[in-house]
């Protein structure tokens, strides 16, 4: 009986913490294979690599935590991303010519608003005109990828050192989009244990109805949530802007949606709502990572990568849909 | 012998978590004839009919259908031995027609693969004609009213070629006239020699159609008799008798003035110009049958449901209250009648679920601390049995998750609190505690409202009880005023008012 227990407590030791279990295979898999992969410099590489995906991905898991879904991440960084680089060119042809070269924190702010107007449009959609998140966010994609492109038809480049900063520079060893990384993680870990809004997250997206039988501002928690996920896009855009110097209409943050619904999802954040632990979601992240990294070192190519992240998530999926099913 | 029924129930059991739904039940039907089942809510009967039908599995008991024994593990099986139900919760197709749903998985078909969709109006249309009912087959069943869907579901049954044919309150929504035309079908039906299982609560109609009737209460089987042998007064008792021991436990206390009124509240159909009061200390009980009106009434006062008119006063200030958030600023508990539909956030802890309604008073960055303390003394006062307080409360027993849920709103701090079936779906330890509670809760000053569509429970912890019926107020009863028969009366639509008029029509002439 007893080894029974101990059984017991140790698969649920396991089942609780795949994703990390899952992480650990991964890299010793990889090791393996090719010995640089577990290096301090590949660890860099692949932490930047993953930065601005991070980023965003803290952003949408709030809306998959609130049994939605949000589609428009990529087109809003790439809205963000070319305002506030427009912002902050240097260069002697500016996009918008006669602007006088703004500080950094213009630049910043000005994307960050845009991503702030776009979340509101969405929230709204979602919580008074009821649409479902799906289709409220294709919409907002659709219409900010074009917008990229009426603002200008080709990449806007040559930005002012200080912008760059922020996608290149390092504050002592560390690369400053990591340490944004990180800042961003431990606000989205704050808000979801220690303030009513991220607990009211939750209870909205395990059981609407529920929520507003006690007491919650069910539309309200909507609108922010949709608001913080368009944040987040907003500000991986400027990351994005200041990493690559540029930005792309056509390319910048393209189908970053998708990658950070993929790994909020490996993260064990349920598309069923109410679901999600923040250390999942930093594994999710870093499980997308290693692939994506790892593949490159062991000379694998590229569709083979895209096939080992479907097997990944769509088994992550299915493991916890059976985790979660049994208890119901 | 082995004749004589079409169908034998024999030491049916019913079990879920915590609940003996049904205990050992009997039924013996004849073919051609109307056999009614009768029992106040929650008595098994639905559960009963689910059973036989391969719905839900049962715990024990056999089942013998044309002599022999069957275990149907899929409604298919049990449609395809003859035995359909129409079900008191329909569920047709919407968007498609009348006759795209008469025929739903078994179109008629032109070959292997194709649908002969000229036969499938024909066929409806005759099926119509048959039976003398107006529908169009064509109509989108979204446009249907809900007595022509019911209609749309009766053919169905009887294009099955059943021989037992179940009706779970089929008149729920008919009117008079679509009443009949449903009377002459079943007519048609013994005519046929198909047996018919029919569930209601109406009296009236019982006595009309009925050949048997068996009675249930708590999942027991109480007898079953000749309709013949029956008079109301007889069916009540057998349906209500049992003994009120101790499971309501009422402490008396001092009732003060009044706390909360209500003035003329209306909400669309179903909440129609209620008017009462509470006073301090005092237990409201709300008795009428489902879909009385009792739920809506309260979801109004609560800001869950568009108010059209009426006032509303607590502690002599009157209130306006929109959104649950006001009620519960105001000081108004209401712990809902669905449980898991708008009650508890399964997928969170207890503490989590404990606290929900009083997010607010948490602080930022919020004091987890503060919440588990208060989970934990709450929980604890109401003996609530969980492992641990992180414990996600779908893991819970019924009982427990109710004890849950009533913690959250006594940590509101109320001086109204609404409770809706309380114990509805729970085990009687936990149920002679909520009693207990409630009592207590009273005694500390609050006014209580309770909804029971359990007489004795109603009957045994309210000081005062308003009887509902489609909406309306049918009577208020005074403690010393309760009896089963009368509540029941009031609650089946009235009669006993017109009895009343009818007393003093005879007593004027």
């Amino acid at each position: 009986m007893k080894s029974k227990a101990e059984k017991s407590q140790f698969s649920k030791l396991i089942s609780d913490n795949g994703i990390w279990v899952v992480l650990v295979v991964l890299i010793i898999a990889i090791t393996i294979v090719n010995r640089n992969f577990f290096t301090p410099n590949n660890a860099v590489a692949l932490l930047t690599g993953e930065a601005v995906k991070g980023v965003m991905t803290f952003g949408v898991t709030l809306a998959i935590l609130s049994k939605g879904i949000d589609l428009s991440t990529g087109s809003v960084a790439a809205l963000s991303a070319i305002c506030s680089a427009a912002l902050c060119q240097a260069s002697t042809s500016k996009l918008w010519a006669g602007l006088p070269t703004m500080p950094a924190i213009v630049g910043i702010l000005g994307g960050i608003c845009i991503g702030l107007i776009v979340g509101f449009a969405n929230g709204w959609m979602v919580a008074y005109l009821r649409l479902h998140p799906f289709i409220a966010t294709l919409g907002t994609q659709l219409i900010c990828r074009a917008l990229c492109k009426l603002i200008t038809p080709g990449p806007v480049s040559k930005l002012t050192p200080g912008f760059r900063f922020l996608g290149n520079g390092k504050v002592g060893p560390f690369h400053m989009i990591v340490i944004v990384m990180i800042i961003m993680f431990i606000i989205l870990a704050f808000m979801l244990k220690m303030t009513r809004f991220g607990k009211s997250v939750y209870a909205v997206g395990g059981n609407d109805q529920a929520a507003r039988v006690a007491g919650i501002n069910v539309e309200h928690t909507l609108v922010k949530v949709y608001m913080w996920c368009s944040f987040c896009a907003a500000l991986g855009g400027v990351l994005l802007a200041g990493r690559s110097d540029s930005a792309d209409p056509a390319n910048t943050g393209l189908n970053y949606e998708l990658d950070a619904i993929a790994a909020a999802t490996v993260g064990g954040t349920s598309q069923t709502g109410g679901i999600c632990r923040p250390s999942g979601v930093i594994a999710g992240i870093l499980i997308m990572g290693v692939i994506n990294n790892g593949m490159v070192m062991m000379g694998v190519n590229d569709q083979m990568t895209f096939i080992v992240k479907g097997l990944i998530i769509i088994g992550s999926v299915a493991f916890d849909m059976r985790k979660n099913a049994v208890k119901k | 012998m082995a004749d004589e029924y079409i169908l034998e129930m024999h030491g049916i059991c019913k079990y879920f978590p915590g609940v003996k739904a049904l205990d050992g039940v009997e039924l013996q039907v004849r073919p051609g004839t109307v056999h009614t089942l009768m029992g106040e809510n929650g008595a098994g009967k639905s559960t009963l009919m689910k059973c036989l039908i391969g719905m839900q599995p049962v715990t024990a008991g056999t089942i013998i259908h044309k002599g022999k024994e069957v275990h149907f593990k899929s409604v298919q099986d049990s449609i395809h031995a003859g035995i359909t139900m129409i079900q008191q919760e329909l569920s047709p197709v919407l968007e498609r027609t009348v006759a795209d749903n008469l025929w739903l998985g078994r179109e008629p078909m032109k070959n292997k693969f194709m649908c002969d969709n000229k036969a499938l109006y024909t066929e409806a249309e005759a099926l119509f004609k048959k039976l003398n009912l107006e529908v169009d087959v064509y109509a989108k069943m979204k446009d249907l009213t809900v007595a022509k869907q019911q209609m749309v579901e009766i053919a169905k049954a009887v294009s099955h070629d059943s021989n037992i044919v179940i009706m779970d309150e089929p008149t729920s929504a008919l009117t008079d006239a679509e009443v009949e035309d449903l009377f002459r079908i079943i007519a048609d039906l013994k005519a046929k020699n198909v047996a018919i299982i029919y569930i209601s609560h109406k009296m009236d109609e019982i006595f009309r159609i009925s050949d048997d009737i068996t009675v249930f209460r708590d999942g027991t089987y109480v007898g079953t008799d000749r309709a013949a042998n029956l008079n109301n007064e007889k069916l009540i008792e057998m349906m209500v008798g049992r003994k009120i021991t101790n499971m309501f436990p009422k402490i008396p206390c001092p009732i003060g003035d009044v706390m909360f009124k209500v003035e003329n509240l209306n909400s669309g159909k179903q909440v129609k110009n209620v008017s009462f009061e509470v006073r301090k200390g005092e237990i409201l009980g709300f008795a009428g049958l489902v879909g009385a009106g009792r739920t809506e009434t309260m979801e109004t006062i609560f800001g869950m449901r568009k108010k059209d008119s009426g006032r509303i006063w607590l502690n002599g200030k009157e209130l306006n209250i929109k959104s649950p958030r006001d009620a519960i600023d105001n000081k108004i508990g209401l712990l809902t009648e669905d449980r898991r539909g708008n009650g508890i956030f399964g997928l969170l802890s207890i503490t989590d679920n404990t606290t929900v309604a009083n997010w607010g008073a948490y602080g930022m960055p919020m004091n987890n601390k503060q919440m588990l303390k208060d989970t934990e003394e709450y929980n604890t006062k109401l003996r609530t049995k969980t492992p641990t307080w992180e414990t996600r409360i779908m893991n819970l027993s019924g009982g427990n998750q109710q004890k849950v849920l009533l913690a959250r709103w006594l940590l509101t701090k109320p001086d109204l609190l609404i409770v809706d079936e309380p114990t509805r779906g729970i085990d009687v330890g936990a149920k002679s505690e909520i009693h207990e509670l409630l009592s207590k809760l009273a005694g500390e000053g609050k006014a209580i409202i309770v909804i029971s569509s359990e007489m004795p429970e109603v009957m045994g912890i309210s000081d005062r009880i308003v009887v509902m019926h489609e909406g309306e107020m049918t009577g208020v009863l005074n403690r010393d005023e309760f009896s089963q028969e009368l509540l029941m009366r009031y609650a089946t639509g009235g009669s006993a008012v017109e009895e009343l008029k009818k007393q003093q029509g005879s007593l004027e002439s």
